[in-house]
């Protein structure tokens, strides 16, 4: 615990000259986690709610916006108690944050997206158990200045919402027609109008989003030879 | 290093400021969040008598196709009357009625009122029935439409807040409503009956009881019987009143 202590120490008296708002470093925080250190894709976490809400766009875009909320104020929360914060109970700490925000997330949504809340039904309150935020507030806001606490949070938010929305885009296209709740696919295509198309039914259902996520990481290997392991 | 003390001082400021933010949070967005209540309960009741209403004009639409509300007393006999934004009898609007306490009070053997919709639909009257029970994890509740003969099924519309996705949570599902529609609650003696969602497959019940049966939700059984229970629980109060109208 004392050599964690030490590291920490030292890490935040190295950075005490004052560096632009927006370094290169600092860009990084935000650019990493949205390619080369996605939550989903390379780190493989959040797959639970990734799976559950990704059958439409419009609850996709709310959940990508309910964590990055969470998530940005969480890491900014931690980093400011960050050295008041006492090691032994810090875990509990940064549970009690998340829970707080998550059940206010909540009842906005309920108080002014009560449609999408419905949808959401619990997976809103499982941002609770999602470990790329309390994987965050350990692994970086515990460690760093407000600042770039903020961008990590923002940042790492962004990588696991755009996975989710991405996933969405073709699983609405191809299992619903629709996209946002918009018809897209012409009504005249569809075999019941006498055309030729179907929606594809297993779009909808929770393993083609495991499939369409595993495109999505195949792609992403095959342009950034990098992310490939050795053996 | 800190010590104990600074670790219950600091944690009980913790839990006193978060229970601080939260409460006065769910204090400001209360009016919000009951409106939307109020809004989804009239989508409901517009879902079974097979209306599909939007956030906005929910409300227009059910003063134009309600007709009445009655408020029933658990002996069948009539308390309240609410038709055209009036109360023409009784002191309460059966909208306003928690059917919760109701149905607690019931299960206490107390004395209990329940909320019946009268609407017009193809030129018939349809009498709509609120529905609520418990769920595997947390409340499930739903409308049931009657036609004019108070027995056979107009429409049906169920929700439910926490049952599991995919399994139990399937009950709010269209398909699963659909199913209802045309069965009967009385059988040919005119004795209630109620609908039955049944595990296995309403093949697996006897030819003449399957008009009283729908198929239950794969993987979904604990959900499907605490339909049944809410079903049977919910038709039940308004046997008396139905029997007295005929």
């Amino acid at each position: 615990m004392l050599h964690i202590l030490k590291a920490r120490n030292k890490m935040s008296s190295e950075k005490t000259e004052r560096e632009p708002l927006f370094s290169l470093k600092n860009r990084k925080l935000i650019t990493a986690p949205l390619g080369r250190d996605n939550p989903i894709t390379v780190q493989v976490l959040g797959i639970c709610s990734a799976l559950a809400v990704t059958a439409k766009l419009e609850p996709a875009f709310v959940m990508a916006i309910s964590v990055m909320a969470v998530m940005g104020i969480g890491n900014v929360v931690i980093s400011a108690l960050r050295n008041t914060i006492p090691p032994r109970i810090r875990i509990i700490v940064q549970l009690v944050v998340i829970a707080a925000l998550v059940i206010l997330v909540d009842q906005v949504l309920k108080a002014f997206a009560y449609e999408v809340s419905k949808q959401l039904s619990v997976f809103v309150g499982l941002i609770i158990t999602n470990c790329i935020i309390m994987g965050r507030f350990e692994a970086f806001a515990m460690a760093n200045k407000v600042w770039p606490s903020f961008l990590d949070g923002i940042g790492n938010a962004w990588g696991y919402g755009w996975i989710l929305i991405v996933v969405a885009f073709f699983r609405e296209l191809l299992g619903s027609g629709t996209l946002w709740g918009y018809q897209v696919v012409p009504n005249a295509w569809y075999i019941d109008n006498g055309g030729f198309y179907a929606n594809n039914g297993m779009m909808i259902l929770p393993p083609m989003a495991l499939i369409t996520v595993g495109v999505i990481i195949w792609v992403q290997r095959y342009r950034t030879k990098e992310l490939i392991e050795e053996n | 290093m800190f010590s104990n003390r600074y670790i219950f001082i600091y944690s009980s400021v913790m839990v006193i400021i978060v229970a601080a933010i939260l409460s006065s949070a769910a204090m400001i967005l209360k009016p919000y969040q009951e409106r939307n209540i109020a809004i989804a309960k009239i989508q409901g009741i517009l879902m079974a008598a097979e209306i599909e209403a939007s956030t906005e004009n929910a409300e227009s639409l059910f003063d134009q196709v309600i007709l009445e509300e009655l408020v029933i007393r658990q002996d069948g006999k009539v308390t309240g009357r609410f038709s055209k934004g009036q109360l023409t009898d009784g002191k309460d609007r059966a909208f306003d009625l928690n059917l919760k306490t109701e149905l607690y009070n019931k299960k206490q053997g107390k004395p209990y009122r329940v909320p019946l919709y009268i609407a017009e639909a193809n030129g018939g009257k349809i009498y709509i029935i609120p529905l609520l029970g418990k769920g595997l994890w947390g409340p499930i509740y739903g409308n049931i439409a009657l036609k004019e003969d108070m027995n056979t099924v107009f429409g049906a519309e169920f929700g439910n807040d926490k049952e599991t996705p995919g399994l139990g949570a399937e009950i709010s599902d269209r398909a699963f409503a659909l199913q209802f529609l045309d069965k009967t609650i009385f059988n040919e003696t005119g004795k209630f009956v109620s609908i039955t969602v049944k595990k296995g497959g309403v093949g697996t019940m006897p030819a003449a009881d399957r008009i009283h049966g729908v198929d239950a939700i794969s993987g979904g059984t604990i959900t499907s019987d605490a339909v049944t229970k809410m079903i049977d629980n919910c038709l039940s109060n308004y046997v008396a009143y139905f029997k007295s109208q005929e």
